[in-house]
């Protein structure tokens, strides 16, 4: 969520019983404000806080120009001084996918893993048990980075396209109608589109192309992954993912409001097929 | 479209060509015919922004044609043509004086902020919304073309294909963002050099021109044929869109009107679709929120609060004769959520439920014994009875809403079935109280008996409170006492409270108050081995630690008594899950360290909550309703196979002979028969033989 709307949006989105101490909202709207300005983002979130089990990691990103594209990862353990995180690349996602587990609350944890690896010597190829370890920053980096690619949400509208690439803050976007704010095809995903290039051309003849361009969430798979509910009476539409447990997307329908914040345990759900 | 098929001057083309090309080409399909020198004749407006300005000074001078009379006579046709709202394709161009008094009264406050030096005439005619002329025109008309999305801008392109001898590249594809309207700008501006006879007083210059060639006329009629040219998808087209743009604008005089242009077109847009259908979507989508509202004012107006009690609880403690009340906690579904209370009843209410139970009971027992079926010696294991109100897990009974002000529903006593697969199976809750339950192995109930016996496990597994604060109670103490010994505790009335910092740092200040659910489903072990009593009788159980019962129990030896924990126990002892420990203890803020209160996280159950200040403490669940495991969640097995029937020795299971067998068989038997036929034979002839001899 915008840091600038922080402290509405960390009510709207308290419905599923995560909320910030007035403390901590307090040292995080004074230090996002600062690491606007320092880095020097176009815009700042706080993308939410994971449980760890001696701390908890508070996580900010920044954005620049270009809504979707690079985002910078920051966490910090008291919401006061931030800590840029490398990003995501592939390998950190393979290896960390092994991890399993809470996290810990410590950066510097190093978890063990043993893995049985060929090692050749000479003639003879024998199995060995090698133990890796997976610092717990690089755990940290690639949880937020699939966390975003699966499950981070924005309305239909909020965002558009221009012929020149960058994809900008759409600031004639009045919300959705209370109508369109149910139905999952008016949110997208925050990312990447990775199946509109598969939808077929009759489908693609209803989209516009300034503002379609990312994949909507009809098409999740499992299907029934997201809950959508109007609380308070219409007056404010909650989506929560059942995939990464903790993740609540809210929006107040004909108006501007809309974020997500993410505050769980940093696992994802493998059970929902049996769940739903 | 045929209109633009007029004649094409060569030079304007070649010009057009040029300047098309160097910008990226022009969205309006201006036929080069139709292009008059641009606005090299115009001087740009300093109150325009700077950035059309540097794209006229850089546009219209390389081309600069001389000669072009400046269009005011062009543009005073089209000008009179908007507000006519003519529809006519060709508009008899009229004499530019007699029109321009037409327009003059209107448009003109519009052009006043922009371009105050103008005079009436080209105030009138500036205010038109003509592409080619002012810098205004420019700006509302990339406005619109912003906002008008690709849809409009792409019929008007798809229809144009064929007149244009460039590529509309670009353009309409746009953004309906500031950022590129600079290459609108330079697109606008390009077509408005471009187009000679297009040029509209935006200057100050304004001398009423003489009767406009005729080229121009065409040229003009061709302008506002395209204006009036309608949009495929919307039904609108840009001319009269434009109007109304100018009308709301005259009309309502705000300040700063180029900065807002974008949203006052988006609005004219909006209330175009919108008028009619405004009035019904109001109606049916806000009084739902209203309604909600009022509930939830008159439940605020009534009473006051109890601790953690939501003021929706009023309303239940009215309705029911309720001990105590407190709010438990909240589960989330996908459909809709629970809010929880837990009630504690007064003595003595619910015994009707109980007499209620035990009829059916009786009635199950007499429908058996006039069964007259072969009774199968299978014996489902006995059904385990559900512990009495009030003991055990069934303490509390518990009420929930889907939200506050919405009524109250109980839900029902658990039964230890209901526990022991709710153990076993892992799913959401919908949100409705009737739904049922999709799983293996078969949960016994519909959601509601679900969510009840989550809300036990839940209550087992994480109500606690500071050590000392409970205490037993003094009678009952001894160990004989069958049951109950351990049911009891009370409010320790000395207890003096423990220093926050305590709480947080060592988990065994803090203790379990709510009784273990063992895993037969209830909190007091009930053998079910006594044959006799079906189901009525709940046996007493012995005390877990009473020997002389288990020697009692001895000959009945396959069930085992199941213990747990006592009463009272602190959760420094709680089970750690694959070594993560089962609590997280927090101060809740670092920064005042004197008001913080003590919070702790139950990692077993996410989302149960516990905080105390040292005096005063309160157990809280907001969460899914499900307990953690750092495994995946495997469905358990379905049985065995089981036999058909036992294998003894009459009754032997045996695969069918294969064909081969059967032929071996075949043959085998043939000749045992023709070898003893063989031997009847022999032994006939001996017979005959002897009969011979005889």
């Amino acid at each position: 969520m915008d840091s600038e709307s922080l402290l509405l949006s960390l009510e709207l989105a308290s419905g599923s019983g995560q909320g910030l101490s007035p403390d901590r909202r307090a040292s995080l709207l004074t230090s996002l404000l600062l690491v606007k300005r320092d880095y020097r983002y176009e815009r700042v979130l706080f993308w939410g806080r994971i449980l760890g089990l001696v701390a908890d990691y508070y996580i900010a990103q920044g954005l620049g120009e270009d809504q979707l594209g690079e985002r910078k990862s920051l966490y910090s353990l008291n919401c006061m001084e931030w800590s840029l995180l490398p990003p995501a690349t592939e390998e950190m996602a393979a290896q960390t996918a092994v991890v399993k587990g809470r996290f810990m609350g410590d950066p510097s944890h190093e978890y063990e893993h043993i893995e049985m690896q060929r090692m050749t010597e000479g003639d003879r190829t024998y199995e060995d048990e090698v133990v890796i370890q997976i610092k717990e920053e690089s755990r940290l980096v690639s949880v937020i980075d699939q966390i975003d690619k699966a499950v981070a949400i924005i309305p239909r509208g909020a965002l558009f396209k221009t012929p020149f690439g960058p994809v900008h803050v759409n600031r004639t976007f009045e919300g959705l109608t209370l109508a369109d704010s149910k139905k999952l095809s008016s949110y997208f995903h925050f990312v990447e589109p990775v199946e509109l290039k598969n939808k077929s051309l009759l489908e693609k003849a209803d989209l516009d192309p300034s503002l379609d361009f990312m994949d909507s969430l009809e098409h999740d798979i499992p299907k029934g992954s997201w809950s959508i509910q109007m609380e308070r009476g219409n007056a404010l539409v909650v989506l929560r993912s059942l995939l990464w447990p903790g993740l609540t997307f809210y929006h107040a329908p004909r108006t501007k409001n809309h974020g997500y914040i993410y505050v769980g345990t940093g696992e994802k759900n493998i059970d929902l097929p049996f769940m739903l | 479209m045929e209109v633009f098929a007029s004649p094409k001057p060569e030079e304007s083309q070649e010009e057009d060509k040029q300047e098309k090309q160097e910008e990226g080409g022009a969205r309006e399909g201006w036929q080069p015919g139709e292009v008059a020198p641009p606005s090299s004749s115009q001087d740009p407006e300093p109150e325009v922004a700077d950035s059309l300005k540097e794209e006229r000074e850089s546009a219209p001078e390389p081309l600069s044609r001389d000669g072009t009379p400046p269009q005011s006579p062009g543009s005073g046709e089209r000008a009179s043509g908007a507000p006519s709202a003519d529809a006519a394709v060709s508009p008899a161009p009229s004499e530019p004086s007699s029109e321009g008094p037409q327009l003059r009264p209107g448009p003109q406050g519009l052009t006043s902020p922009i371009t105050p030096e103008q005079d009436s005439h080209a105030i009138s005619v500036a205010g038109e919304p003509h592409p080619s002329c002012s810098e205004q025109v420019p700006y509302e008309r990339e406005a619109t073309l912003h906002l008008t999305g690709s849809e409009e801008s792409s019929s008007y392109l798809s229809q144009q294909p064929q007149h244009l001898p460039q590529d509309l590249n670009q353009n309409i594809n746009p953004p309906e963002e500031q950022a590129d309207a600079d290459s609108f700008h330079h697109d606008e501006s390009n077509s408005n050099s471009d187009l000679n006879q297009l040029e509209l007083g935006l200057t100050q210059k304004g001398a009423p021109e003489p009767a406009a060639p005729s080229k121009l006329e065409i040229a003009a009629q061709n302008a506002k044929a395209y204006l009036l040219k309608k949009s495929s998808k919307s039904g609108l087209n840009l001319y009269d869109h434009f109007c109304e743009i100018l009308t709301r604008i005259l009309d309502q005089r705000p300040e700063n009107v180029v900065d807002i242009i974008e949203n006052i077109s988006q609005d004219v847009k909006k209330a175009h679709f919108n008028k009619k259908l405004d009035t019904l979507q109001d109606e049916h989508e806000v009084p739902l929120a209203y309604e909600l509202a009022e509930k939830q004012k008159a439940l605020f107006l009534q009473g006051n609060l109890e601790g953690d009690q939501e003021q929706e609880d009023e309303i239940l403690t009215d309705t029911q004769p309720i001990h105590t009340c407190r709010f438990w906690g909240k589960i989330l579904g996908l459909e809709m959520n629970y809010i929880v209370a837990e009630v504690e009843f007064r003595e003595g209410e619910d015994e009707e439920e109980i007499e209620e139970e035990d009829n059916i009971e009786e009635s199950e027992a007499d429908e058996d014994e006039e069964d007259e079926l072969p009774k199968s010696s299978y014996k489902s294991p006995q059904v385990i009875p559900k512990e009495e109100n009030r003991t055990g897990a069934n303490k509390y009974t518990y009420f929930v809403c889907n939200e506050p002000g919405r009524p109250w529903v109980r839900l029902p006593s658990v039964t230890p079935a209901q526990i022991v697969i709710a153990r076993n199976i892992k799913k959401y809750f919908t949100g409705r109280l009737d739904a049922p339950i999709m799983s293996y192995p078969p949960f016994p109930g519909n959601e509601s008996n679900y969510l009840r016996a989550q809300i036990a496990r839940i209550s087992a597994g994480t109500h606690i409170s500071p050590l000392g604060f409970y205490h037993f109670g003094e009678e009952g103490e001894e160990e004989e006492e069958v049951e109950g010994g351990q049911d009891n505790y009370e409010k320790n009335p000395d207890f003096e409270g423990i220093q926050v910092t305590e709480l947080v740092e060592s988990l065994s200040n803090w203790v379990h108050h709510v009784q273990h659910i063992l895993p037969q489903g209830r909190c007091n072990w009930f053998n079910p081995i006594q044959k006799n009593e079906v189901g009525e009788e709940e046996e007493e159980e012995e005390e877990v630690e009473d020997e002389e019962v288990e020697e009692k129990r001895e000959e009945s030896d396959n069930i085992e008594q199941e213990t747990g924990p006592p009463l009272l126990t602190p959760i420094s002892e709680d089970l750690e899950i694959q070594n993560i420990p089962p609590w997280t203890a927090q101060l809740s803020s670092n920064l005042i360290p004197q008001y913080a209160i003590a919070f702790l996280r139950s990692n077993l159950w996410l989302g149960a909550y516990v905080f105390s200040d040292g005096k005063k403490f309160e157990n809280l669940y907001i969460g899914w309703g499900h307990k953690y495991s750092p495994d995946n969640y495997t469905p358990p097995l379905p049985p065995l196979v089981q036999p058909e029937y036992p294998r003894r020795i009459e009754i032997m299971e045996m695969d069918d002979p294969t064909v081969d067998e059967e032929q071996a068989f075949q043959v085998a038997q043939e000749k045992a028969l023709f070898e003893s036929e063989k031997i009847e034979e022999t032994e006939e002839e001996d017979d005959d033989d002897e009969d011979e001899d005889d």
